[in-house]
């Protein structure tokens, strides 16, 4: 018997006959898709067009623009804007002192492995992880007043704030950062590196002319990433200023699910399509980067 | 590379302070229960609170439910896939990477938009899948209410949670079971099983199940890890689980919620440490949206 030694998947043969019979075989997947993806997705979008009396109106994506839900917005792209780009600053240099700093080896395995830990230690436990650091009672926050009599909360420093929030989610960030970025850094060969500098380049101009430009695609590809996974979050925020002293997108319409806190139906909808379009929008983004990554790192 | 080495030196150790002080500082405070002593006075609350053993178990069963469904559902179509239809493969994994696109509580709205209500299906009246409660399983009969505190209460099926859990676990397994197809020559076996005539069902059951056995090991932890403490879904959907519980524990006491919070720390690290160690080298990438 011969056969190729292919590992991928090789093209499946021409079989007409049964080829209606090899669709089959993904009902239950699609049906699936359909019953828990498209009609939840599909009903949220007609019902954004929906009037109170059911006939179709732009007047639910107009209402956007109230201040509430304005600030909504600002608050939930800001703070993902804002974790994105430090947790990937941060998570990039830890990704890069790991894989290119010289450590001793077993630095590696442990940093990863806690990065896949902290990276999926989200949500609730988290939140009050932070307030026994951080919070009014918390340990950082007593010892600093007790040993160096400076109280960080009369310094204008507050947990349940923009900036506290963005702490914690920072706890999950820049370990995603690092697991998405490892990668990327391993690709660097270094034939290249040592072929800039036979051409005379010194260290800056190495990372500024070579690297930065080959991992550029992926560093941006990361940051939107991390834009996501905490414009979405819901659980750490609720748990933090225990349902809504920050006016994220997430919350209010968790607020909304639980009782009507807009006093329009329509709109709740409205905002969860608005979520949904930026969310895409920032995926597309994303495969666009990393069909640009692709051509260089395998 | 001395200079260097500095350098790195000094982002390792950033990101260990960053790791490490939250932990200690909620165990540290979890011992405080008792003024002027370090004791466990918090744990053995939590141990003893019927509601922490139960929402645990309730939480425990969705993740196994959601494992089982995901598995039914994944394996053979990404075994389809790769065997007959390689050309609809960017299309599945598209779907598989949806819970990235919509977030958990725009899911969340959906399903209750779509489920909550009785509807009619070509003129015939279905019960919302939300109130379902002929699927009433015995373990889920002494769950406790307690979001809403209506006491003992026989709770339904929960299905839309399952399915949306599994929906939640999509991105993972796919990805899981995906690598582990590649990893295999999926034509070859399948061709070697057919010629000794077997049909597709024992392939999946005898040939492709156990070769991917690391793979789905890998895809099950990461369900649990995600599952059990999970908050959104289940507190939206008013489920007693493991997350809304933390949350009231949170929102009434001082240190019992850091004690949950060390608790469900470990447990995602240990199903995680299990995870690298059923899968040694096999996956690069723990988390992550990809």
């Amino acid at each position: 018997m011969t056969h190729t030694d292919s590992t991928g998947t090789p093209p499946a043969p021409p079989k007409t006959s049964s080829s209606l019979w090899a669709w089959l075989g993904l009902v239950p997947f699609f049906l699936f898709a359909i019953a828990f993806l498209l009609l939840p997705s599909l009903s949220i979008f007609i019902n954004s067009f929906q009037a109170k009396n059911g006939s179709f109106t732009f007047k639910n994506i107009l209402d956007l623009s109230e201040p509430f839900i304005r600030n909504a917005y600002w608050n939930s792209i800001s703070i993902s804007l804002v974790t994105a780009i430090g947790g990937g600053i941060f998570g990039f240099f830890l990704a890069y002192a790991v894989t290119l700093g010289g450590l001793p080896k077993f630095v590696r395995p442990f940093i990863t492995t806690f990065s896949g830990v902290a990276s999926n230690f989200a949500g609730v436990p988290l939140a009050f992880a932070f307030i026994s650091t951080l919070g009014r009672a918390g340990m950082v926050t007593v010892l600093l007043r007790d040993t160096f009599n400076f109280n960080i909360y009369d310094a204008g420093f507050n947990l349940y704030s923009f900036w506290g929030l963005s702490l914690v989610y920072m706890y999950f960030q820049f370990p995603l950062m690092l697991l998405i970025m490892t990668p990327a850094l391993d690709g660097l060969r270094r034939e290249w590196r040592e072929a800039a500098e036979n051409l005379g380049a010194n260290s800056f101009q190495y990372w500024r002319y070579i690297a930065m430009p080959i991992l550029l695609p992926s560093l941006l590809g990361s940051m939107i990433l991390l834009f996501g996974n905490s414009f979405g979050a819901y659980a750490t925020a609720y748990a933090l200023t225990s349902g809504g002293a920050i006016n994220l997108v997430t919350n209010v319409i968790g607020a909304q699910i639980s009782g009507d806190v807009l006093n329009n139906q329509g709109l709740g909808y409205a905002l969860a399509l608005g979520m949904v379009v930026i969310m895409s929008l920032s995926l597309i983004g994303y495969s666009w980067l990393q069909r640009q990554t692709e051509r260089w790192i395998r | 590379m001395k200079r260097g080495s500095i350098w790195a030196w000094l982002w390792v150790v950033l990101g260990a302070i960053y790791f490490f002080l939250p932990l200690y500082a909620t165990f540290d405070f979890s011992l405080r229960l008792k003024r002027g002593v370090l004791s466990f006075a918090a744990y053995e609350n939590v141990f003893n609170d019927a509601r922490f053993v139960e929402s645990f178990t309730f939480s425990l069963q969705m993740a196994l439910w959601t494992i089982l469904v995901s598995l039914i559902l994944i394996v053979p179509t990404a075994y389809w896939v790769h065997l007959r239809l390689p050309k609809v493969r960017p299309f599945v994994e598209l779907i598989t990477l949806m819970p990235f696109v919509i977030p958990a509580v725009v899911l969340t709205f959906g399903f209750i938009q779509v489920y909550s209500k009785s509807t009619t299906f070509f003129g015939i009246a279905l019960p919302s899948i939300l109130s379902l409660d002929f699927f009433t399983l015995p373990g889920l009969m002494q769950v406790r209410d307690f979001v809403s505190s209506r006491t003992p209460i026989t709770l339904a099926f929960p299905i839309i949670l399952i399915a949306g859990y599994t929906v939640l676990s999509f991105p993972y397994m796919y990805r899981a079971v995906d690598t582990g197809l590649r990893a295999m020559d999926v034509r070859t076996l399948t061709e070697a099983a057919e010629s000794l005539g077997a049909n597709t069902p024992s392939i999946l059951w005898y040939v492709i199940f156990p070769n991917l056995r690391a793979a789905l090991l890998s895809g099950a932890f990461l369900t649990i890890a995600i599952v059990v403490g999970e908050f959104t879904l289940a507190s939206l959907l008013v489920w007693p689980a493991f997350g809304p519980y933390i949350q009231l524990i949170g929102a009434n006491r001082a240190y019992e919620p850091a004690a949950l919070s060390v608790i469900s720390f470990g447990l995602t690290w240990a199903t995680l440490g299990l995870l690298q160690l059923f899968t040694r080298g096999q996956q690069g990438q723990i988390a992550g949206a990809r």
